[in-house]
């Protein structure tokens, strides 16, 4: 059976329907799985529309590719920890750019083979091919680092953005120079310039700005799928390549809008490096020393509390502490205290990555809230217990303003009644600034591993409390 | 009106809808937007079916575009299973 130009056509805008309303589905929980449904049946449509076209005649690679993917696909989906969700998005970004770049030269293959290249073609091709190695290598080394083969701090070295901006030069020259001579030998250079470029953009970001960079890569994704469209000349591509393009760009936006920096700063600057001069406000309080406090301190306040407020951090996800924290809600419910989670923007290795954590411990999602929906809740709550954050909650933030991290939009923990701060050691957060919140009256440390640190609460208020 | 610029039309209002659409998205659900976004670029395997299935195409080609099949298939699958494996842990009240 084949189906004529018309009817692909049609077949391809049902298709692009469908994605849009599957995204839309995502506006909320309850509809999320229709949406991601709808998408599935979008993506066949197109891909049955694509394989019964007449462009479409032999099928023995097509085969012999799907196969082992689907495999692949399916058992990574099945397996992975959702701790590790970055890690996997990171992967399959990769993969996306990878496949822009080969589906590029093989066009370009096809069309030298028949003589029908022309300068249009070869100019769309070049886009496809850089933003397809920017993606690939880019990702490979967001992966290395959140999967810990490589260190998550920044690398910088000296004349590190002149050479970047030359190689941006030369590879965007190379591609000029390509579409007007069709020589194969500069679009060979281009292409390993792109990849060697992702490689040296993505190294001088830190682990903590992976938000930032997971949310970029998808963006490029979008544009390379977007840019292969343009090449062939498909529609389909192009329209999904500019949702998921624009998805991904929006992401960026509310990351760096919500750490109170450009995306600028994010790529260009590296964060904690410049080790800022002391705080005078920081060491004053900080001479004033810290409180630490045991398990029982702090289940004496969370058992009478009204309210317990608990804010998650990426150190919940190290710890894998998510399912002892759903342990500890039950228990404190069934005393009638009302516990909620406080979820800031950047909070995690990806955006949104707490509430899939959460969502994993079967802790309902009407517990947890979004940064401006709780903050009033703070004055209200008697304890608010942080677990794994550190800067999200700094109050310098808001009172200092020669902290690095000053207006950076944070959780209002300090209005609380108390404050218990789950540490592992006194070691400054991500960014490296000390914290104000440590030597505020009301807070208390409970130093230790936050797995074990909530067990002991669990147990503690199994055996009736205190 | 040349197909390039149809292309650049269609390319300019999908960016509008892209734009709407996603600042509707909830932010407790942006884990599952990237991982559903990443499925649907997988949609890169139209091109690369185009690219391996076409008839004059040299080996070179067919290979390229076979491992652009493997890459973006990989894709395809691994992200819509992730991403309703994800949504079916959001759930509201305790069963």
């Amino acid at each position: 059976m084949e189906i004529s130009a018309n009817t692909q056509a049609i077949a391809y805008l049902i298709s692009a329907i469908l994605f849009i309303l599957a995204l839309k589905g995502l506006t909320h929980p309850a509809s999320a799985r229709r949406g991601n449904y709808l998408a599935m049946t979008g993506m066949g449509i197109a891909i049955v529309a694509t394989l019964l076209g007449s462009e479409v005649q032999s099928y023995g690679f097509i085969v012999a590719g799907v196969i082992p993917g689907a495999l692949i696909g399916t058992v990574l989906a099945a397996r992975v920890q959702m701790t590790a969700m970055p890690q996997l998005v990171a992967a399959l970004h990769s993969f996306v750019g990878m496949a822009a770049v080969l589906v590029a030269i093989g066009t370009y293959l096809n069309h030298a083979a028949a003589g029908t290249l022309n300068p249009v073609m070869m100019g769309e091709l070049s886009v496809g091919i850089i933003i397809g190695a920017i993606t690939f290598s880019g990702s490979v080394v967001a992966f290395a680092k959140l999967q810990g083969l490589v260190s998550g701090a920044p690398v910088k070295f000296k004349g590190q953005h002149a050479l970047n901006a030359g190689m941006g030069i030369a590879t965007v020259v190379l591609g000029i120079h390509f579409g007007m001579t069709e020589s194969m030998i500069s679009l060979v250079l281009m292409t390993l310039l792109a990849f060697i470029l992702g490689f040296t953009l993505i190294i001088p970001i830190g682990g903590a700005d992976m938000p930032v960079i997971i949310s970029m890569l998808n963006s490029y994704s979008g544009w390379a799928a977007a840019a292969t469209g343009f090449t062939l000349g498909n529609l389909l591509l192009i329209i999904v390549g500019a949702l998921v393009g624009f998805s991904g760009a929006i992401l960026s936006f509310i990351m760096c809008r919500a750490m109170n920096r450009s995306i600028i700063n994010v790529v260009f600057g590296g964060f904690g490096s410049d080790s800022g001069g002391e705080t005078s406000a920081v060491s004053q309080a900080a001479q004033k020393g810290v409180k630490s406090a045991s398990v029982e301190d702090a289940i004496y306040w969370m058992e009478d509390a009204n309210k317990v407020i608990i804010v998650p951090g990426y150190g919940m996800a190290v710890a894998q502490a998510q399912h002892a924290l759903k342990e500890m809600m039950e228990l404190l419910e069934a005393r009638d205290v009302a516990v909620k989670f406080a979820i800031h923007p950047v909070a995690g290795r990806m955006p949104g990555h707490m509430n899939v954590l959460l969502a994993e411990a079967d802790i309902p999602y009407d517990h947890v809230m979004e940064m401006d929906e709780i903050n009033p809740e703070f004055p209200t709550a008697d304890v608010t217990l942080v677990v794994g954050a550190n800067d999200v909650v700094n109050p310098a933030a808001k009172s200092d303003s020669s902290s690095p991290i000053y207006g950076m939009p944070i959780l209002d923990a300090a209005k609380s009644r108390q404050v218990y701060f789950l540490k592992r050691s006194m070691n400054p957060g991500y960014s490296g600034v000390d914290n104000l919140l440590f030597y505020q009256d009301n807070t208390s440390l409970i130093f230790g591993d936050a797995k074990d640190t909530i067990e002991g609460m669990v147990t503690s208020l199994k055996g009736g409390g205190h | 009106m040349p197909d390039t610029l149809v292309a650049l039309y269609v390319f300019v209002l999908s960016c509008f809808i892209g734009y709407w659409v996603i600042w509707g998205v909830t932010p407790s659900l942006h884990t599952p937007l990237v991982a559903l976004t990443n499925a649907i670029s997988g949609i890169i395997i139209v091109g690369a079916l185009l690219v391996t299935g076409l008839e004059s195409a040299g080996t070179a080609a067919e290979l390229f575009g076979f491992v652009a099949v493997l890459l973006a298939s990989i894709n395809v699958f691994g992200g819509f299973l992730v991403t309703n494996r994800m949504l079916a842990m959001f759930k509201k009240k305790d069963k």
